[in-house]
């Protein structure tokens, strides 16, 4: 009986306590930088597209959530006709980040995506693609991959060396 | 004609008073369950999420009726307004103040206990007519809860009306113009407030409902204003016990200088508070448990007090 009486007080006491609720809208939440929340695709440093259409993210989701076409323009840059990444499906795993060669395709720290219209869930390119370059501001493929386009040929980027021809005999 | 419009009067009032505060309650106790379990409770509608009631009660009124087809349906309608209707009769005679009370019946307190055995009937009646295995546990656990604790509620309220010598719930609340019969009748209003908790079918004694293990209970078919009306009804069952403990052991309307009807209201909301309380933090005993407890050790108490509060009176009386 008195320990029923006991159990009553200590609740009581609870009148005082700091509530452990988060109002949330008010008051957001941290959200660490490497958050895996809506996937965004960036853009390099010059500006250009990072996505070459490789389809490795695709082909990396576990849920075939993201869809895409590769084309490829005047300057030789390979980019995605249309990305579709429908988040009714996506289960925000990272996978697509991770097999991106590119560093094009990025999650985000931001998870406030409802719609009232399940539709509306479904990215095309234009609600995916970013201005910046997202986590890594100073990366930009075309520039240290050995990928001849328009205005630099092969071995003309950072890092790199002319290709040496290995049936010429001279030094 | 004066004295008919008065008693009219009473009679609306008291109505919308118990039917807007058993409506308020489903705020005031989500807030307090809430503030005792460190949470905020509803507080998006309006100040402090007070309009969450006209939210809740536009809801309710809106949602689709539906009666299963396999449901018996006479009993399946009528068994949620038994439970409103014998709940509303009992605050007939409850005594708010002096002058304010709908019927000074000579046997007041006797129409209480039938009106709430009565009030079984609809729990019962809901699980049976459902047609549905957890209601009809739960109407079972209904009955079996009553047949627990409906004969020591009866007799732990019997010292009082011995030393009160009446019936009357007024001719009661008059009588404890010296002493509060809190006091003398302590082990009574332990029993009373135990049995008070079965009656109104409230944590630690929801064994009928018991969600975590009979989806919910007797009312588990029950959608829309039907299901509303168990709601409404279990909040004016809290309000009527707090009212019949705070009129039979705590003096009624009787306090100084606020008002009569003040004094009432607050003795009354001070123990919803506490039924509140103790849905936050007792947990659901076994409906065997209730039950032999109530047989084993209630009933004796009851009957140890009656006759001892029975042989003072009247070794004092001579």
């Amino acid at each position: 009986m008195l320990r029923l009486i006991g159990a009553l007080w200590v609740m009581f006491t609870h009148s005082i306590r700091r509530r452990v609720t988060i109002l949330y809208p008010e008051k957001q939440p941290y959200l660490p930088p490497r958050w895996r929340g809506r996937i965004i695709l960036s853009r390099d440093p010059g500006g250009e597209e990072r996505c070459v259409a490789c389809y490795l993210c695709a082909a990396a989701c576990p849920v075939d959530c993201i869809a895409l076409q590769a084309t490829e323009n005047e300057a030789g840059r390979r980019y995605p006709e249309f990305f579709r990444i429908n988040f009714s499906r996506c289960i925000f795993c990272g996978f697509c980040e991770e097999a991106c060669p590119t560093y094009a395709i990025q999650l985000t720290p931001d998870f406030e995506m409802c719609e009232y219209e399940r539709h509306n869930l479904v990215y095309e390119k234009e609600d995916l693609l970013i201005d910046g370059p997202g986590k890594y501001p100073d990366y930009d493929f075309y520039r240290v991959a050995g990928i001849p386009i328009k205005g630099k040929d092969t071995g003309e980027g950072e890092d790199e060396n002319p290709p040496v021809d290995v049936r010429v005999l001279v030094p | 004609m004066d004295a008919v419009l008065t008693s009219i009067a009473i009679v609306i009032g008291v109505l919308i008073v118990v039917l807007v505060i058993a409506a308020g309650l489903i705020w005031i106790e989500r807030r307090f369950l809430a503030l005792w379990q460190d949470r905020y409770g509803p507080n998006r509608a309006g100040p402090f999420g007070m309009f969450q009631v006209m939210a809740d009660v536009v809801k309710i009124l809106t949602k689709e009726d539906w009666i299963p087809p396999f449901a018996d349906k006479p009993v399946f309608v009528i068994a949620p307004a038994v439970i409103v209707v014998t709940v509303l009769l009992s605050f007939a005679v409850i005594p708010f103040a002096p002058g304010i009370e709908v019927a000074d019946l000579n046997i007041g307190l006797l129409f209480v206990l039938a009106m709430s055995s009565l009030g079984v009937y609809s729990v019962a009646l809901a699980g049976w007519a459902s047609n549905n295995k957890y209601s009809l546990l739960g109407g079972l656990r209904a009955a079996a809860q009553m047949l627990g604790y409906e004969v020591f509620m009866g007799m732990s309220l019997m010292g009082v009306v011995i030393l009160a010598g009446s019936f009357s719930l007024r001719e009661i609340v008059e009588a404890q113009r010296n002493i509060w019969f809190c006091i003398p009748q302590f082990p009574g209003l332990l029993l009373f407030l135990i049995a008070g908790f079965a009656e109104a079918r409230r944590i630690p004694f929801d064994i009928p409902e018991a969600e975590s293990e009979l989806v919910a209970g007797f009312h588990t078919e029950y959608s829309g204003m039907k299901f509303g009306m168990f709601f409404v009804g279990e909040y004016l069952g809290i309000v009527l016990i707090s009212a019949l403990i705070a009129a039979l052991f705590f003096g009624g309307w009787s306090g100084p200088v606020l008002p009569p009807l003040l004094w009432f209201l607050i003795k009354t909301g001070f123990f919803i508070m506490l039924f509140i309380l103790a849905r936050a933090t007792f947990p659901r005993p076994r409906y065997d448990q209730l039950v032999s407890f109530g047989w084993k050790v209630m009933l004796p108490l009851a009957l140890l007090n009656l006759v001892v509060t029975g042989g003072i009176v009247l070794a004092v009386g001579q």
